[in-house]
């Protein structure tokens, strides 16, 4: 394999990774755009989506698909489940307490998951075998076409779903002025539930589609999380293309690093380039400064 | 002393100040005044470093302090206070006017955490300035109490001690009769001349005018971003303008 | 004052006492882990508890403390003590540098760099094999000695670890009672005010959290060199969190409260064999339950539910008669 072949292989290996990473920051910025939280706990729902993914199909038998339907019904639910008991009691919690509490009830459902599963690290069957395809010199797994075609899917509904629906409308007007929302008739609690139910089931799907790839255990959320959240601070916390860019630089920058560097080091990588933006510009990457509030 | 010249300021497309230029007199009270919605908090946040300025110069004592950070400005004599009190809830009223003296004493790490001789001397000499300052507003009795447990006309009377505690040689307060009754109105217009006496050069922003009327030396107003009118409380009272700003459109 | 030294040469005296009761064991070796991590715990209570700015690497500073000393004393050969103040050194540089521009971040985006800078610290220690011996460890780290004191028993090690953690308790509790410490407090409530005082916050929080780091890494250097072995998993995002967990039950603000915290989850798990396959549950609950219902943390609501049995107990007398 030459050079500019391997080059290419970094390169879309990573944009696939990319394309999860995308998928988990969009979840980090829709509850951020609703709530106004970054919801530490955002990785851990990744996690749930890959572990109800083994468990129905491995330990119950269901069909793949079907499978996998249900374990993002279950993550998704269990998002809405962490909003009703650890965010929405806190409304008038100190910010450090928010924190605290968010960061405590991540470390808790990685806990229970590891009660319920156990330790052990488990794999979900490709969606449709390991033949390798060849694409610009480089090779690829069905599994690499199974996610860029899910993102790409998931992200036009969003996008649709944003633009033209009324919840979608909701959500958005909550997104600029929450009270404001609430005065014209919006019910900002069932926004900021659906805000959860859409991230956490996108996070799910994102722990999903991966799990054949990288394997998943009960300690992957943190890491998937980061890495999301790092995706959603590049595009600057945006609904839509910014964090999705976000997540394929962050996922390249990461392949390469890995490649050309050494891959112990590649998530090295991305938690320094995570620093640097937010060191540097932690209103990320695309939009324009605003007038800054010294 | 302190002077004001061409601010304006522009949030997205909104225009909250336009060019405006007034000069502060030491040993003077000058009242800003206009209705809702003039700039008046927005040109306080301005002189004290909280917002960035589009243009304009602020100059206090023939020292450019545009854009200087709130910190920077209590070592050169600016202190401001809050319409909404931002007292330190969670330590007592003693410690909060005692936070306020942190400027005027300089033990450092090493010294506080191995209570160093002159650490301890300059913590009682904290300490008595502290308590002269509680008597000075009238509140020495509160002294232990913590300080979220206030009633919001004590909190004021606290705030007030805690910004004299940087010895300011001008002080800015944003309404401070704002939710007090007639009573603590009338009290707090004669300790604002009190500090005027002691030599402290008083702006305020006020929405009271019987207390504006009352107190100050010199009136600022604005209306809708623009500098009005500026003169005496007579001459304020006398200009058409000013009238027809607060009774026509306003 | 004076009612503040009493309290501490109260709880010296018992702290330094108890070998006379445990007399040696494994209880006496949990005891001295139990110091160590109170060194940690009121590192992190300085930032978070009195400077309201949270920290997820204190693992780190904790873990390159460790891994300077041992590398500057098993590799090349350093003197013991010459190796802890430079590792202390460094850290303190270190800190103060990314403190600068890491403290300007708030809440969530401060928990999430500082996790984030704690995990490339943790790679480091996996990955830098050739010098850290990576996950498998790097042994053969000198005991501690002054003179011709060895520190090489339980005994020795538990007087040497306690004497530092009850000084550095001492000196933190003098901080907070000073006008560095008000300061912090006041940051905590409102940074704005604090800064209209004049109070240099950005410089401050700067301070404290290099404090921290100093503290944790001295407490990471002394723990190199009593256990003599030492591995990246002691150092990982898990230590981070035990560390908030203990500062937490607690009680933000309170330092006894950090030794107590360290206590509890430093011997439960000893003693409760379950307790080490629930313990992530376990911690996520007290976070989450202590922040709602007892933010004060253990020591100042046990004082509460004293007042409040003080308060009822003679209205029943009363009632009573």
């Amino acid at each position: 394999m030459d050079f500019s072949q391997q080059i290419s292989q970094y390169i879309l290996s990573g944009l696939a990774t990319g394309a999860i990473y995308a998928l988990i920051g969009l979840g980090f910025a829709i509850i951020y755009n609703s709530t106004g939280i970054i919801n530490f706990a955002q990785g851990e729902f990744v996690m749930l989506g890959g572990m109800f993914g083994v468990y129905f199909h491995t330990v119950h038998n269901f069909n793949l698909a079907v499978a996998l339907l249900l374990a993002i019904l279950f993550a998704a639910v269990s998002g809405v489940l962490f909003e009703r008991l650890a965010i929405r009691p806190l409304r008038r919690a100190t910010p450090l307490g928010l924190v605290i509490i968010t960061i405590g009830g991540s470390i808790l459902v990685r806990g229970l998951a590891m009660l319920v599963w156990g330790k052990d690290t488990h794999a979900l069957p490709t969606f449709s075998g390991d033949e390798p395809l060849s694409l610009a010199g480089a090779t690829l797994l069905p599994q690499h076409m199974w996610i860029f075609a899910l993102t790409v899917l998931l992200i036009v509904l969003s996008k649709l779903f944003f633009q033209f629906t009324i919840t979608g409308k909701a959500l958005r007007a909550c997104a600029v002025n929450q009270r404001a929302a609430g005065l014209v008739g919006i019910d900002v609690r069932r926004m900021v539930m659906f805000s959860f139910l859409l991230a956490s089931g996108m996070g799910a799907l994102a722990g999903i589609i991966i799990a054949p790839l990288t394997m998943t255990s009960y300690d992957v959320g943190i890491m998937l999380g980061l890495k999301g959240f790092c995706a959603a601070i590049i595009g600057g916390m945006s609904n839509g293309l910014g964090t999705v860019l976000g997540g394929l630089i962050l996922g390249v920058l990461e392949a390469l690093g890995a490649g050309l560097i050494s891959s112990g080091y590649k998530d090295a990588v991305t938690f320094i380039i995570l620093l640097l933006i937010l060191f540097l510009r932690p209103q990320g990457l695309f939009s324009r400064g605003e007038s800054e509030r010294v | 002393m302190l002077e004001v010249q061409g601010v304006t300021c522009v949030f997205g497309g909104l225009t909250a100040l336009d060019d405006v230029s007034f000069t502060v007199r030491a040993g003077e009270i000058t009242g800003v005044i206009g209705p809702n919605g003039a700039g008046k908090t927005t040109l306080f946040n301005i002189i004290t470093g909280i917002y960035a300025r589009t243009a304009g110069r602020i100059v206090l004592e023939g020292r450019d302090i545009s854009g200087l950070p709130p910190e920077r400005l209590t070592r050169l004599g600016l202190v401001r206070t809050f319409q909404n009190i931002e007292l330190f809830g969670q330590m007592t009223v003693l410690e909060n006017v005692m936070v306020g003296l942190h400027t005027r004493s300089r033990s450092g790490f090493f010294a506080c955490a191995c209570k160093l001789p002159q650490h301890l001397a300059e913590e009682r000499r904290i300490r008595a300035q502290a308590t002269e300052l509680l008597e000075f507003v009238g509140i020495p009795d509160l002294a232990d109490t913590v300080a979220s447990n206030l009633p919001f006309g004590k909190g004021r009377l606290l705030e007030i001690a805690r910004a004299l505690a940087v010895k300011p040689r001008i002080m800015l307060m944003d309404e401070p009769a704002a939710g007090l009754n007639s009573r603590e109105t009338w009290q707090l217009g004669e300790l604002i001349r009190k500090i005027r006496d002691t030599g402290v050069t008083v702006v305020l922003v006020e929405h009271d005018m019987e207390l504006v009327m009352d107190i100050c030396d010199a009136i600022v107003v604005l209306n809708l971003g623009r500098k009005l009118a500026e003169g005496t409380p007579r001459q304020i009272q006398e200009n058409s303008e000013v009238i027809a700003a607060y009774l026509g459109e306003g | 004052m004076r009612r503040e030294l009493i309290k501490f040469a109260l709880f010296a005296a018992v702290v330094l006492t108890v070998p006379a009761v445990v007399k040696g064991g494994y209880l006496l070796n949990v005891l001295v882990f139990v110091g160590i991590n109170t060194m940690l715990a009121v590192a992190l209570n300085l930032l978070l508890g009195f400077a309201g700015q949270i920290s997820l690497g204190q693992a780190a500073f904790y873990g390159l403390g460790a891994y300077l000393s041992g590398i500057l004393t098993a590799t090349h050969g350093w003197n013991p003590w010459l190796a802890l103040f430079a590792a202390a050194a460094a850290v303190g540089l270190l800190a103060f540098a990314i403190g600068f521009p890491i403290l300007k971040l708030k809440g969530h985006y401060l928990a999430m760099a500082t996790l984030g800078f704690g995990i490339i610290v943790y790679i480091v220690f996996n990955e830098y094999v050739d010098v850290t011996g990576g996950p498998s460890g790097f042994p053969g780290i000198p005991g501690l000695q002054i003179g011709d004191l060895r520190f090489d028993s339980d005994l020795k090690s538990y007087y040497l670890i306690w004497t530092t953690a009850l000084l550095i308790m001492l000196l933190a509790v003098n901080l907070t009672r000073s006008r560095i410490g008000r300061a912090l407090r006041a940051i905590h409530d409102s940074e704005v005010a604090a800064r209209v005082l004049g109070v240099n916050a950005r410089l401050l929080k700067v301070q404290v959290f290099a404090c921290s780091a100093v503290i944790s890494c001295i407490a990471g250097s002394l723990y190199a060199h009593t256990v003599t072995f030492i591995s990246p998993s002691t150092f990982g995002f898990h230590f981070s969190v035990e560390l908030l967990t203990m500062v937490i039950i607690g009680g933000l603000g309170s330092i006894y409260g950090s030794c107590l915290g360290a206590a509890l989850l430093t011997l439960l798990p000893e003693f409760l064999r379950t307790f080490q396959d629930y313990d992530i549950v376990v911690y996520g609950l007290l976070l989450i339950v202590m922040t709602m219902f007892m933010p004060g943390g253990l020591v100042q609501g046990a004082a509460t539910v004293w007042r409040l049995a003080l308060r009822l107990l003679p209205a029943k007398g009363r009632g009573d008669a």
